[in-house]
């Protein structure tokens, strides 16, 4: 066992144990904070991935903006719901074997893909990914293309939400 | 780094099928949402590695940035379409919004 394995498994079990409680959980601002939980595992794992600039942007975006955005949710819509009845449906035993036979699927098809235990090469040296990284963003014979599908997406949402959710009285 | 590419694989599958659980059992329209998030990270969590142990191209960190993009745009129409339909039929149970099933 070397540190950074430890460290994984310590990531591995606070992701997986907090995505199922936010399954789970009948609270939905205890949902809400487990999912934060989660996000945050996996900004641990980024950084052990040595993808730096994503650890910070998962922080900031996922942590920052996304999960207070579903406790602001959560927090304008759950008078009824409180924590009265069952939170989820009938057909949950469905969802679970389904959910289980998608793992198996998913174990069994990674699993017997020849690439599947291979461990990672140091970074080049002298190379910065993150700077490669930002280059690979403007360049036109890169992911311009992507990237600026990205922002147009973005200014989409913005407007699209604001107009959803103004009330309409006239 | 003498984690095999396999750890994370299989943490991801994991994380991606207890968000699956979680957008088919949940009834609230909201924690639907919130099991959609475990998915894309999930996903995310893929990419990332997959560059990492890949052979050199960047194109995993550029499309994991753009899925938090999509993520984040997600987020924004789905949670103000949930509250413009809990202001008008004052419910965010996913089993009540049956308006277009006839």
């Amino acid at each position: 066992m070397t540190p950074d394995q430890i460290i994984f498994l310590f990531c591995a079990a606070l992701i997986v144990s907090s995505a199922l409680m936010v399954v789970t959980t009948r609270n939905l601002v205890h949902a809400a904070l487990w999912l934060v939980a989660a996000l945050f595992g996996v900004a641990i794992l980024y950084g052990l991935l040595q993808a730096s600039f994503l650890a910070l942007v998962q922080v900031v975006v996922y942590i920052g903006a996304i999960a207070i955005l579903f406790i602001f949710a959560v927090m304008l819509t759950r008078r009824e719901m409180r924590d009265k009845g069952p939170q989820i449906n009938q057909n949950w035993v469905i969802s679970a074997l389904l959910a289980l036979l998608t793992f198996a699927g998913l174990a069994y098809i990674l699993s017997s893909w020849d690439g599947f235990s291979r461990t990672a090469k140091a970074l080049p040296a002298g190379v910065d990914p993150l700077m490669v990284l930002g280059k690979a963003l403007v360049s036109p014979d890169a992911f311009v293309l992507p990237f600026e599908v990205a922002s147009i997406l973005l200014l989409a949402a913005l407007v699209g939400a604001v107009y959803i959710a103004t009330s309409s009285k006239e | 780094m003498s984690i095999p590419l396999s750890w994370y694989l299989i943490l991801s599958a994991a994380l991606f099928s207890i968000g699956l659980f979680g957008v088919l059992a949940r009834k609230n329209a909201v924690a639907i949402l919130l099991g959609i998030e475990l998915m894309l990270n999930a996903v995310n969590i893929n990419l990332v590695a997959f560059w990492r142990y890949g052979t050199g191209s960047i194109a995993g960190q550029v499309f994991a940035i753009i899925v938090f993009a999509v993520a984040a745009a997600e987020v924004a129409v789905g949670l103000a379409l949930i509250i413009s339909v809990y202001r008008r039929r004052s419910t965010v149970i996913a089993d009540d919004l049956d308006l277009l099933k006839w």
